[in-house]
């Protein structure tokens, strides 16, 4: 018992790097993922049909495919196949390629849950905008976004929280999260290895993380109650 | 000078013709009412009137005005558009309330958004926006709902809504009111409830075109009732004629149950 107090606060300073790292992956990808998300999903409604075919192909190939396997091929392809390792070696390398795959993963996500959020607002409300002369552009902002925006809520929270733990993934291409973190004190590390306790305890981490998350989309949910 | 004239309006979808060749006119703060049993092209019509649909041919005039003609070949911008619906209002059978804002939100919404364009609206926003309150109150109060001004639709029973609906289309001050089937939503009882506010805005002389299956509410409110059957007006004249006295075929059959009953 004495060896683990002794052990206790340099794994939880060593947790505390490799967790802030998965902090700015989590930000990252939602500030890159969300724009791009609706992005992508008006072109999987868009009426020019090869863009919509185009942008449904992709959507298939992002969430058809492990996202373990598209920070593989994302990180080492460049590399080894085409002889151009553009993200380099080091730590920055490695987050700017699982920032690349973890965006462009999660806005495929985001993408069909924005499509299902806009398709969902009845065409009356649009109608009763046009027949009291309303231009298209204030319908949307002044009549759809708003009831989109709380149908999406509930399926983005979903979809947040599992990306809070989705970035233990990028332990893969070897960012230095807290997996990687956690795992290092089995090999050895700060002098101390052998032990597992503190891989264990990462998941300390998240489901602290993930507990405010929760108190917080549920009061933007609750918030957006007022109306149904 | 009529106040709305239609002419040889005509309208398909794919390739079934909805209207064949319709043509009505309506005088300033008359009351018109269309019957017909369902898909006989009735909400088509209004929905052309209100530029939801483009008519394939056909003229359209408000006040001599030429709004639509359907014929030449030059495409109306969409700022035309808007200007051209806003002789038109129309209260639809499912209300279409916006459910984020209360029903006094509701009517000004449109309002607001319109003050926007006025050449003033920079120096004078406070007084506008208070006028448009001011408006607004008074239609709701005028539709019996005094007490509900500050619910949102969700909190309201189905009438109450459609009374908002009308107070929302009023605001916009229409030249001509459309209803489409405004009470097919509503229980017996609430259907009272708004075709009483219907017929107080007739004895008021709003010039309305109302599409209904309330057939005693048609004749008794109307001045003119048009009754349609397949994409083509069928019967028009006086109600009591056209009620107690069908000329067509058609018309006797279509209203046989409602003349037994």
């Amino acid at each position: 018992m004495d060896l683990f107090w002794e052990q206790f606060p340099i794994v939880v300073k060593a947790l505390n790097v490799g967790f802030l790292q998965t902090l700015k992956l989590f930000f990252v990808t939602l500030l890159g993922a969300l724009p791009l998300g609706l992005v992508i999903s008006l072109g999987s409604m868009s009426s020019f049909k090869p863009l919509k075919y185009v942008v449904k192909f992709v959507i298939w190939i992002v969430r058809g495919t492990p996202l373990m396997i598209q920070l593989l091929i994302i990180y080492y392809f460049p590399g080894l196949v085409l002889h151009n390792p553009i993200w380099g070696g080091g730590e920055s390398g490695r987050f700017l390629a699982a920032s690349v795959a973890f965006i462009f993963n999660y806005a495929c996500y985001f993408a069909e849950i924005y499509r299902g959020g806009i398709q969902s607002v009845p065409v009356g409300q649009e109608e009763a905008g046009l027949v009291l002369g309303m231009t298209k552009t204030q319908i949307f902002f002044k009549i759809k976004l708003l009831q989109m925006v709380k149908r999406i809520v509930p399926p983005m929270s979903n979809e947040i929280i599992t990306l809070v733990k989705d970035t233990s993934l990028a332990r893969i291409i070897a960012l230095q999260e807290i997996i990687w973190a956690g795992q290092s004190f089995m090999k050895g590390s700060s002098g101390i290895s052998g032990a597992i306790w503190p891989l264990f305890f990462t998941a300390v981490y998240y489901l602290i993380s993930i507990g405010i998350l929760t108190i917080l989309l549920s009061k933007l949910e609750k918030k957006l109650d007022y109306f149904k | 000078m009529a106040i709305l004239e239609v002419e040889h309006i005509k309208k398909s979808f794919e390739h079934t013709e909805v209207l064949k060749d319709i043509s009505f006119s309506l005088e300033e703060g008359q009351v018109l009412s269309i019957i017909g049993s369902s898909g006989s092209g009735k909400t088509t019509l209004l929905r052309c009137l209100n530029f939801l649909e483009t008519p394939d041919e056909g003229v359209i005039r408000v006040r001599g005005e030429e709004l639509l003609d359907a014929g030449k070949a030059t495409t109306l911008t969409e700022k035309a558009i808007r200007k051209n619906r806003l002789h038109f209002g129309l209260v639809f059978q499912s209300f279409n309330l916006f459910p984020q804002y209360t029903a006094k939100e509701n009517v000004m919404l449109a309002r607001k958004l319109q003050a926007k364009e006025l050449p003033d609206f920079k120096t004078r926003k406070k007084e506008i926006y208070e006028e448009i309150e001011k408006e607004a109150e008074k239609l709701l109060v005028q539709m019996g709902l005094s007490e509900r001004m500050n619910n949102y639709p969700h909190q309201l029973s189905g009438g109450q809504c459609q009374r908002v609906a009308i107070a929302r289309a009023l605001a916009m001050k229409p030249d001509i009111l459309c209803f489409d089937e405004p009470t097919s939503a509503l229980d017996p009882e609430l259907t009272g409830e708004v075709l009483k506010v219907i017929r107080e805005l007739a004895d008021q002389n709003t010039t309305m075109i109302i599409v209904t299956h309330e057939m005693a509410f048609a004749r008794d409110v109307a001045s003119q009732v048009i009754f349609m059957d397949d994409g083509r007006i069928a019967e028009s004249g006086d109600p009591q004629e056209v009620f107690n006295h069908p000329k067509e075929e058609r018309t006797k059959q279509f209203l046989a149950r409602f003349n037994e009953g």
